[in-house]
């Protein structure tokens, strides 16, 4: 095994981690403390990254168009949760299941009326398009260490503002007791509505960051809206620390396993078993490994609530 | 709780099967074998939706995997056509055995789970089956397998689009009467009474997870059967039939129609299959239309279509 591969591949992992954590991040605190069971949360990811080339198409700039962006995508956020949203936190998981389903209909739908059913792409700015030589012979693209980076700072943003600051207080204690909090005198709906502008905010982030790697097009927050659900459960739900370490878990595992499975399937079996084999257990990796987890932790690594 | 012999819901339940069995007569007399296929298949998903109302409605669990019984049957079904088997008694045997198996495996892990780590391993199990179709590259992957030709089922054959068409019902008339004794049963009881107070239910000396267990796997066979008849009705399998957006739909079907209710989940998928045809005719962006339909479902008809069909008493 190539270490020098072995590290760009846990690069791309650690890159995909970050974005689901940035997807996770909300999905989790909506969960923690609405107690909402949100699928249309990978709407928000593909309303995200569908403003990006609308804005990239208008201004011409890249960062113009992510600075547009993200607010955008937070205020399609609040809309929703104004409307809908907000009649389905006193009801069963089932009721949320399904309400969120015919969102994410509508949604799929709605950006094709709008932006037509042919894929949009995204280019890079100039100046991040290039690569980086991280160690001789091992060259990385600096758009993806780029987006690592602000998936950190994200992770450090939200750890500062949960544990440190007076919203985040509010944050927690709406979690743990939201009627007590209520009682005392805090507007605990708009707690519920600015949380929920917050996860729409990251999921645009992730969303629009994403765009210039993907091709931009309706039903491209399905896939990723699974894969942030097992981050979460894996994490434990409510759980922002969860969310961040089984993201980066979940990145690498996939990533990693996508890579070497195949390889090392050769070294035990034959050829055409392994080349059979391979794809297919990789992609079923990271379910085997939540599957796994809930079977020793049934409420995920840093779980609390069901 | 005994409904008196004529209620609305038995007159309801009577009235819907008699106008499915009229719909081969109708599309022979004005030669519209669209309908025939379309509500065979809408019959189908009945069945799935019968199935997973066993488990969701009665039971509380809220599987969100059920599109993977469906592909195990429809797989079973056709990879031993694929090999040369074309008894349809051992296809449909094959499917049931399968998919009973594989609920097993999966309800007996599951179940150790509740709320909504159920509901999501359930999904990641589904996803799993999923990408297992997709690589099957000797069976077709991506693009699924197509099955040659319909056997003989005894009196029954199925090349005959109308024998097919009966079989179907017969085979959702008896999925009702299974579920029908099933919930009229002491086991039925166990099975609600766990759902509303699972530690009363274990103070009473019972084991909920034994029951789960139990409705899991005939829940999951019946589903099973559901996905054999659809390979044969559409002569292919594929791994679309597993997608989770697929086990979302069947869950639309059944709190539409009304959870906890046996003929509910057939209303929903007549109602939600018909509702689409309707919308897709009308503009290609139906969804746009169907999505709002769904919220709206959930926010003002809690109790389902059926509660509204049947009265207080249903």
């Amino acid at each position: 095994m190539d270490p020098l591969l072995l590290l760009v591949q846990a690069l791309n992992g650690l890159q995909l981690g970050v974005m689901l954590f940035l997807l996770a991040a909300g999905l989790t605190l909506v969960f923690g403390i609405m107690n909402l069971v949100n699928l249309a949360h990978g709407s928000l990811y593909m309303v995200g990254a569908y403003f990006m080339a609308a804005f990239q198409a208008w201004t011409g700039s890249f960062v113009l168009a992510l600075l547009l962006a993200v607010p955008a995508t937070l205020l399609v956020g609040v809309a929703v949760e104004l409307i809908v949203l907000r009649r389905l936190y006193d009801r069963d998981h089932l009721d949320q299941v399904l309400g969120t389903f015919g969102l994410i209909l509508f949604f799929n739908e709605l950006v094709r009326v709008i932006w037509g059913p042919a894929a949009l792409f995204v280019s890079m700015p100039q100046a991040l398009s290039g690569t980086v030589v991280l160690l001789p012979g091992a060259p990385y693209p600096v758009y993806r260490l780029v987006i690592i980076g602000v998936g950190l700072a994200v992770a450090a943003f939200l750890s500062w503002l949960v544990t440190r600051t007076r919203t985040g207080m509010l944050i927690r204690a709406g979690a743990s007791n939201p009627t007590m909090v209520a009682a005392l005198g805090v507007d605990i709906r708009l707690l519920f509505t600015l949380v929920f502008g917050l996860g729409a905010a990251l999921a645009g982030l992730a969303g629009a960051m994403a765009a210039p790697l993907l091709s931009v097009e309706a039903a491209m927050g399905d896939g990723v809206l699974i894969l942030t659900f097992v981050v979460i459960v894996i994490g434990g739900i409510g759980s922002i620390r969860g969310a961040f370490v089984a993201a980066v878990l979940v990145g690498i595992v996939d990533t990693v396993g996508r890579a070497f499975l195949p390889i090392l399937l050769r070294e035990i079996f034959n050829r055409q078993v392994a080349n059979a084999a391979g794809p297919a257990l990789a992609s079923m990796l990271i379910y085997v490994l939540m599957a796994a987890i809930l079977v020793f932790r049934p409420r995920g690594l840093f779980g609390a609530k069901g | 709780m005994r409904s008196p012999v004529i209620s609305r819901a038995r007159i309801a339940t009577v009235l819907l099967f008699a106008l499915l069995a009229l719909v081969p007569v109708y599309s022979t007399l004005f030669s519209a074998p669209f309908y025939l296929t379309l509500f065979a298949r809408v019959m189908i998903f009945a069945l799935a939706a019968v199935s997973l109302d066993l488990v969701l409605g009665f039971g509380g669990l809220v599987s969100f995997g059920h599109a993977a019984y469906l592909g195990v049957g429809a797989y079973a079904v056709g990879i031993l056509a694929y090999h040369g088997v074309d008894s349809v008694f051992v296809l449909w045997g094959a499917a049931i055995l399968a998919s009973a198996l594989v609920a097993l495996f999966i309800g007996a892990i599951s179940l150790r789970t509740s709320g909504m780590y159920f509901i999501m391993i359930t999904l990641a199990f589904a996803q799993m089956l999923f990408y297992l179709a997709v690589s099957l590259k000797a069976y077709g992957g991506d693009d699924g397998l197509p099955i040659a030709k319909r056997g003989t089922l005894g009196p029954f054959d199925l090349k005959s689009d109308v024998q097919l068409y009966y079989l179907i019902l017969i085979a959702l008339g008896l999925a009702l009467y299974l579920g029908h004794r099933i919930v009229g049963s002491r086991f039925g009881r166990v099975l609600e009474g766990a759902k509303w107070n699972e530690r009363r239910a274990v103070a009473l000396g019972l084991a909920p997870y034994r029951y789960r267990l139990v409705a899991f796997v005939i829940s999951g066979t019946v589903c099973g059967l559901a996905g054999a008849l659809l390979a044969t009705l559409t002569n292919f399998v594929s791994p679309s039939y597993m997608a989770w957006t697929r086990s979302g739909e069947i869950i639309v079907m059944v709190v539409l129609g009304g959870m906890a209710t046996l003929t509910g989940p057939v209303i929903g998928a007549v109602v939600l299959l018909v509702l689409e045809e309707v919308l897709a005719t009308l503009t290609i962006h139906w969804m746009l239309i169907l999505g709002p339909i769904l919220v709206l479902v959930v926010l003002f008809a809690r109790r389902g279509l059926w509660g509204w069909i049947a009265g207080r008493h249903g």
